[in-house]
């Protein structure tokens, strides 16, 4: 297995990668932004590249955006916030068609960036947003923030963290608060965007079929930042637990969502962070894991029952929808499985059988765009070099015994159940 | 085994037909870790009324028992195939569609070991009173999850609407008192029946030998017999060309509603080239009218009635098809109107010019080749054309193809007044 051809070029103010590959027909341009999560700019953060997305100076309607956006065959643009650890990420991304399959050849790669640009360098503004734009998106993200209501997955998920993680920066909703979203001017939100394009660290990423040389020249003409010292704030994996915490809602829903948070004490970089990894594998990460095993094929309880780490910031979250009269022996399966993996009761069939299942997992999300943009961000984002290499050979070489330790710092921290109306 | 070559694409395509009837495709990706097989059989949740294997009466099975049939197939004597396939670096899963049931793992190594393992489970069914009544526990809890899911119950609340009697109106799943009486031997009455070599379509795609593994297959079906079978009689009870109901409003736990405009199609049976044009026709009509580049989509968005989850969609099979346009909204009332009545205007109005048109075909061409990166896309469309005798790498010829009188024709055949519906959900308090 070769690494990625991963090339990085330290420029001003931003990182470009370049990964050429011969595997798709569309070029991918990820421009990512990456600023601590925090109280103070969170619901701003939440609207600005919505904003920046309706429209630019070229293109100062979203008609006219999304037009030209045809034009380049139907080049697909979109925007995206996540969290990861303490930090609200931004992402902007634009994939676009490979010309080599088409009819006639315009320089598609060449107008992706310099579209993305546009978005980034001349937002529809003077020293201040266009108001109409602001205000139909701060509907939008009244909405958006109110929808996680409406799923119940989404909402107990966003529950637990929320009661887990009180104080800390982690706690805050990605897409901001609602309170706060009216109080937002034109001005303020301009004076945001101006403060992110001088502070946030970025990276941008072109995948595909192209030419080094050639996409660092275009993003050299069109790229303009100064260079800077992002922020970094502590991921406060470390936090004591005094008392676990028990929390439970009743809603009017018809099965109950238990959402458990746990305490890894290991984030990605850390030594023992790929035995971490694997302990997760054999405990609720696929359907031949423990949880799936127990939890759904034996007792009969529940259509999901799995789990799933929060590198960057420490926690292992499960996640299962049962009858609400079944809490009790579903929290005690769960736990059993848990106590299970910290003595050690697990085969080397298991072990083995997740470390192949994980390897597949991993090769495979590299072959989508948004994948290997995804795998190689890890490294970005936190500042250090693992190539897939690596990874693959760290994740083999978990013994059991290594596995076992990283069970055994798992600390249960809350457990949220959201109960139905009928038990 | 035939080759097929598609140059503008860069992809050979290779066919075979086994002695049994089983199609087999298999495309060759270079440069891709995963392989990605998917094993489909033609049935899905609206063939509950058919004649079983060998009998000429007709039956009718209980609602959901096709997808209940797709759980079970992965429990054998010697424990659940999750693990076979686990054990070999693969992941597996399975869907049921209305008219189709797919199996399918993706796999990085191992691709011959991962590859028998998924034609032998679905070739050797396993069933017993036991292992059926947990079943039910389980897929209950599905049913339970989904009953939760307002754009589930929003989606499902417009076919019924549409469908007096098409059982496309029936939740895949059943309900839990529609899978309460499903037997073993229904299972396997249902098994026999649709689960023959020459109902079904291995495709796979991926970094593979396709000599390799055609031989591979055709050796492992030349092991197993099969009687040679007549063609599986379907039943489907005749569909009035109207609604059978106009509106309905679901009443949910949600803060947000929902609205969601049906357009039910006037006795689909076209198949073949036909269908396709008629679907991508739909489709780019669609585009032309409420995509984002559309003066709709932003008059709708800027007036406050459709947020990023507005969305719209055209679904074509033999024997129904229709479609669906809505999302979020404050106003459920306002925005059903406006949809509906931007659907009426557009059969009278030009709305489609040959600059909209040509600006939309390059749209449709980009977003097929992004498509096409994607193996899980290729199998699942690739067998769903065929399903309907058309072939997916038609699609970006057709496309072309395309005047302003085919979409404007196309349009006017399906937009009336009686075929239209709506469905809402809106807070329960």
């Amino acid at each position: 297995m070769s690494d990625i051809n991963e090339v990085i070029k330290k420029k001003n103010g931003y990182t470009l990668h370049i990964v050429k590959t011969e595997k798709f027909k569309t070029n991918s341009i990820v421009f990512k932004m990456k600023a601590p999560l925090d109280q103070d700019t969170v619901t701003l953060r939440g609207l600005l590249p919505h904003v920046m997305q309706s429209s630019t100076k070229s293109f100062p309607s979203t008609t006219k955006l999304r037009s030209h956006l045809d034009e380049l065959y139907g080049a697909n643009f979109f925007v995206d916030l996540g969290k990861k650890g303490e930090y609200h990420i931004v992402s902007m991304s634009v994939e676009i068609a490979n010309e080599k399959f088409l009819a006639d050849s315009e320089p598609l790669l060449q107008k992706g960036i310099e579209f993305l640009t546009e978005v980034l360098f001349h937002p529809h503004a003077t020293d201040e947003f266009d108001h109409a734009t602001v205000e139909k998106e701060k509907r939008n993200q009244k909405i958006r923030i109110q929808s996680v209501y409406d799923d119940k997955m989404r909402y107990a998920n966003s529950r637990l963290v929320e009661e887990m993680c009180k104080g800390e920066r982690f706690a805050l909703h990605v897409n901001g608060e609602k309170e706060e979203v009216d109080a937002i001017t034109p001005k303020a939100l301009y004076d945001y965007y101006e403060r992110v394009m001088r502070e946030d660290q970025f990276d941008l990423y072109v995948i595909g079929d192209v030419d080094a040389d050639e996409v660092e020249k275009l993003c050299d003409g069109l790229m303009d930042l100064t260079d800077r010292d992002p922020e970094r704030v502590d991921q406060g994996i470390q936090k004591e637990i005094k008392k676990e915490n028990v929390i439970k809602e009743q809603q009017d829903v018809k099965q109950g969502k238990l959402n458990i948070g746990y305490r890894t004490h290991t984030q990605y970089g850390d030594e023992d962070y790929f035995a971490l990894q694997v302990f997760n594998g054999i405990f609720g990460g696929f359907s031949h894991s423990k949880l799936f095993i127990n939890v759904r094929e034996k007792a009969s309880l529940a259509y999901y029952a799995a789990s799933r780490l929060e590198s960057h910031k420490g926690l292992l979250m499960v996640m299962s929808g049962i009858e609400s009269k079944n809490y009790d022996q579903a929290v005690g399966i769960i736990d059993e499985q848990l106590q299970a993996m910290k003595s050690g009761d697990f085969t080397s069939d298991e072990l083995e059988q997740t470390k192949a299942v994980m390897r597949n997992q991993m090769l495979e999300t590299i072959d989508t765009p948004r994948g290997l943009v995804e795998v190689l961000y890890q490294n970005a984002f936190a500042g250090i070099d693992i190539g897939l290499n690596d990874w693959l050979s760290k994740i083999d070489a978990a013994t059991k015994d290594e596995v076992v330790k990283a069970a055994q710092k798992v600390q249960l921290d809350t457990i949220y159940f959201l109960t139905g109306t009928e038990g | 085994m035939k080759k097929i070559t598609f140059d503008q694409l860069q992809e050979n395509l290779y066919y075979e037909k086994m002695a049994n009837g089983l199609d087999v495709y298999i495309l060759p990706k270079e440069g891709f870790n995963k392989t990605y097989a998917t094993f489909t059989t033609k049935y899905g949740s609206i063939d509950n009324h058919f004649a079983p294997l060998g009998e000429e009466e007709l039956v009718k099975v209980p609602d959901g028992i096709a997808h209940f049939l797709e759980h079970k197939l992965f429990e054998k004597e010697d424990g659940d195939v999750f693990q076979q396939f686990s054990k070999q670096g693969a992941s597996a899963n399975a869907f049921t569609s209305f008219t189709r049931t797919a199996y399918l793992f993706s796999s990085t190594t191992n691709v011959e070991g991962n590859l028998e393992t998924l034609i032998d489970f679905v070739q050797d069914p396993y069933f017993t009173e036991k292992t059926v009544e947990k079943e039910k526990g389980i897929i209950g809890q599905e049913i339970t999850m989904y009953d939760d899911n307002p754009d589930w119950r929003l989606y499902f609340g417009v076919i019924e609407n549409m469908y007096k009697n098409h059982p496309v109106k029936i939740d895949i799943a059943g309900t839990i008192e529609s899978i309460t009486p499903i037997t073993k031997d229904m299972l396997y009455q249902c098994y026999g029946t649709f689960y023959h070599p020459s109902n079904m379509l291995l495709f796979v795609v991926g970094s593979v030998d396709p000599e390799a593994i055609m031989n591979q297959v055709r050796d492992n079906q030349g092991k197993k017999d099969y009687e040679k079978m007549p063609e599986i009689k379907r039943e489907f009870e005749q569909e009035p060309d109207e609604v059978a109901e106009k509106k309905k409003v679901l009443k949910m736990n949600v803060q947000s509603p929902k609205c969601l405009v049906g357009l039910k199609a006037s006795n689909p049976h076209q198949q073949g080239k036909e269908m396709l044009k008629q679907e991508l026709s739909i489709n780019v009509f669609l585009d032309i009218l409420f995509g984002k580049s559309s003066s709709h989509y932003s008059d709708l968005y800027n007036d406050g009635l459709i947020d990023e989850t507005f969305s719209y969609d055209y679904t074509q099979e033999n024997g129904f098809g229709f479609l669906t346009a809505g999302g979020d909204t404050e106003k459920p009332d306002e925005l059903s109107e406006r949809i509906q009545g931007l659907l009426l205007k557009a059969v009278n109005e030009p709305i489609v010019t040959e600059e909209n048109l040509a600006r939309t075909k390059k749209k449709k061409i980009g977003a097929f080749l992004r498509a096409i990166n994607s193996p899980e896309f290729i199998a699942n469309q690739f067998t769903r054309y065929a399903f309907n005798e058309m072939d997916l790498f038609d699609v970006v010829p057709t496309l072309e193809s395309l005047t302003v009188d085919d979409i404007t024709n196309a349009a006017a055949g399906l937009i009336d007044e009686k075929r239209m519906t709506v469905c809402q959900v809106v807070p329960n308090s």
